[in-house]
């Protein structure tokens, strides 16, 4: 965890508007909806290290609260984007287990067909643009669905996810000033888990007090965020949404979480940069999911049953996911040659017009 | 009727009446509103359309070509100008990653009508870092339109198309071609567009091809003239136009009917669009040459500054008589 909160008073953010509007229903849903992305990652985890999916896996496993809290909030018009650490983005929106597993597995009932895999997950249904892969490469077209917004005339934001190792990219500054200048709704949030890959954030970032203070440079707005608790992700992450859709005036939100696993599970150091004990005390004390549950049956929304049956479901889903995976057909090679042009996939007058492809 | 107009006219008429047709095509790019546009393609339409669709952009490439992006995913249809087209580089990751293969990693839900346009010319004298010829390079990308006009009613007829054309199209003008003027059909007589991957024969020839795009079609014409009035060769010169859809069958006709080609081509050797060319020409119509296929290609080290000198590392016509008298 990032060291900005450290000596911040605690506050209880249950009584916010956004969070008294919460019905014990919606309650219980976030927390199923945290349950479902640790259970399927789970899952995923121990197919991946069996040899089940090809290239990278990068586990959402700890900061389930960030993309559970702030996309509780997002309505009708707005929009969301986020980098590689995309699988808990992807099943909050509501992307199912299955599409999502046989991605992964590389199948054809993927979400995208087999032809993104882990990284590149997107729903444009769901208000959903992915999943992408190049650290910071996201932040511009965050900045460009705020501007699309804005000049369609809908009254919305785009909420913009990077983790702490994209600040430096220049895309993201290129983006802040952009943002700031043309008065874009966008909320950019650092998803700060602390380590860019295998790197601590005070030996990747130079800065005073936080990273989102860096907004300053912009004459932007910006907050801390302790990411395990719910209550502060939605009540701070509502305010900026507003700021965005009523004034267009963009933010940056510093949501500090942790990931229990290495930057993906192919991060063999991952026990290196830092101590068992680290990861422990976040596993013991920060849990989102631990403290989430701990909240609600404290306020008698929950039941320790319940609390368990959600959490069998939850298994029993992601499981099926994976027989459902396994099952399905792997893509077929004259697929390969299938959502490469709009134009050619529609079959359309300018599709037949030269040659498109140049294969052998 | 026709007028006649110069490149750059005929370009901001292509703009504007787009602008027109369709409320969601936004220009935006540096210096393009209030400054009338650094090489002034887009002079005046700021005056007319308003600060909401012709947007000026801090020098930011990556940033706002992202932008651009992001708000294509969402239906808006912008039409960015790169300053230049060498300003590529520091906006690789969007043009690639981003606009080319987002549509493919989607499997096919999201796609993105963008239009990125600007002069990808030599032979200003302002060195390398302004003088990259890419439509080779990102031809090479699948998920990428890219075409590269030569006269005054291509340039419009195909701005035109590529801004109704529903994948990125990647536009390469010329500075050197701006002032250029030809013949482009009156509005009045109707909407007038040019497809995508469709060639144009702007000489008719018996003796051999030259197959060119861009200004290298203007310099493939005139030693034409030469080559005819002096040394008796008749050359036809078939102008690409679009180089991705490329016009294969256009290529083909012309070779069978002359079987002698020259490709003259801006970009460098390695990897141009003459590269393809020829390789698409050994396959298909190996038995209708004559004789090996020649190219002129700009010298291949990065552009020199030197006034003096720069126009010979560059295709010119005295480079493709040479080639040619050589050949036949």
């Amino acid at each position: 965890m990032s060291s900005a909160l450290a000596d911040t008073p605690r506050l209880d953010f249950a009584g916010s508007p956004i969070n008294q509007a919460l019905s014990a229903a919606d309650k219980i849903e976030l927390f199923r909806k945290m349950v479902r992305i640790r259970r399927f990652e789970q899952a995923a985890l121990q197919y991946y290290t069996a040899g089940k999916m090809g290239g990278f896996l990068h586990l959402y496993i700890g900061q389930e609260s960030v993309a559970v809290g702030t996309l509780s909030l997002c309505g009708e018009n707005d929009h969301s984007i986020t980098a590689y650490r995309d699988h808990g983005h992807a099943l909050t929106v509501g992307m199912g287990m299955n599409e999502c597993m046989a991605e992964m597995y590389g199948k054809a009932t993927g979400c995208s067909k087999g032809k993104g895999g882990s990284m590149h997950f997107f729903a444009p249904d769901k208000n959903y643009w992915g999943g992408h892969g190049i650290v910071g490469g996201q932040t511009p077209l965050g900045l460009g669905l705020g501007y699309g917004l804005k000049y369609l005339g809908k009254e919305g934001c785009a909420l913009c996810y990077l983790g702490d190792g994209a600040v430096n990219q220049g895309a993201f500054h290129e983006s802040l000033n952009l943002a700031a200048l043309f008065e874009i709704p966008v909320v950019y949030i650092i998803e700060n888990n602390g380590y860019s890959m295998g790197t601590s954030q005070q030996r990747s970032s130079a800065y005073r007090g936080c990273l989102a203070q860096r907004a300053e440079a912009y004459d932007m707005e910006w907050d801390v965020v302790d990411g395990s608790d719910i209550y502060e992700v939605r009540a701070k992450t509502h305010i900026a949404m507003e700021r965005a859709r009523k004034q267009f005036k963009p933010s940056i939100l510093e949501i500090t979480t942790y990931r229990y696993y290495g930057h993906s599970v192919a991060d063999a150091n991952h026990k290196k940069y830092r101590t068992p004990e680290e990861i422990e005390n976040y596993k013991t004390h920060h849990d989102p999911i631990h403290l989430w549950r701990k909240r609600l049956i404290g306020e008698g929304v929950l039941s320790e049953e319940q609390a368990a049956t959600i959490d069998k479901e939850a298994k029993q889903e992601a499981a099926a996911s994976i027989r459902f995976a396994e099952e399905s057909p792997a893509p077929a090679i004259a697929d390969i040659m299938n959502d490469v042009y709009w134009e050619t996939d529609n079959h359309t007058e300018a599709s037949k017009i030269g040659r498109h492809f140049f294969n052998d | 009727m026709s007028r006649t107009l110069t490149y750059r006219e005929a370009l901001r008429e292509g703009l504007d009446e787009e602008l027109a047709r369709d409320p969601n095509v936004v220009l935006m790019g540096e210096e393009v509103a209030q400054y009338n546009g650094a090489y002034k393609v887009t002079e005046g339409l700021w005056k007319k359309w308003g600060d909401k669709r012709i947007v000026d952009t801090p020098i930011s490439e990556a940033g706002f070509i992202g932008m651009g992006i992001g708000a294509s995913m969402l239906g808006v249809r912008p039409v960015m100008e790169l300053m230049f087209w060498s300003f590529h580089s520091v906006a690789f990751d969007q043009l690639v990653n981003n606009a080319a293969c987002v549509r493919y990693m989607s499997g096919g839900l999201i796609h993105c009508p963008i239009v990125m346009r600007g002069p990808a010319n030599g032979g200003t004298n302002v060195g390398a870092t302004h003088s990259h010829i890419p439509e080779g390079l990102f031809a090479a990308f699948p998920g990428l339109k890219v075409c590269a006009p030569a006269t005054p009613a291509d340039a419009k007829g195909l701005i035109k198309t590529a801004i109704r054309d529903n994948d990125p199209v990647y536009f390469m003008e010329n500075t050197l071609l701006y002032g250029m003027t030809g013949e482009v059909p009156d509005p009045a007589d109707g909407d007038f567009t040019i497809p995508l991957g469709v060639a144009d024969l702007k000489r008719v020839g018996t003796d051999l091809s030259i197959i060119a795009h861009g200004r290298s079609v203007i310099h493939a014409l005139a030693a034409a003239e030469t080559l005819q009035t002096e040394h008796g060769i008749n050359a036809e010169v078939l102008d690409l136009r679009s180089i991705r859809p490329l016009d294969q069958d256009a290529i083909l006709k012309t070779v069978m009917k002359t079987n002698r080609v020259l490709l003259v081509d801006e970009s460098k050797g390695f990897g141009g669009v003459s590269a393809m060319v020829s390789h698409l020409i050994q396959e298909h119509a190996f038995d209708y040459l004559d004789a090996p296929i020649k190219r002129v290609t700009t010298m291949d080290a990065p552009a020199i500054y030197s006034p003096h000198i720069e126009n010979e590392q560059l295709p010119n016509p005295r480079r493709i008589i040479e080639k040619v008298l050589a050949m036949v």
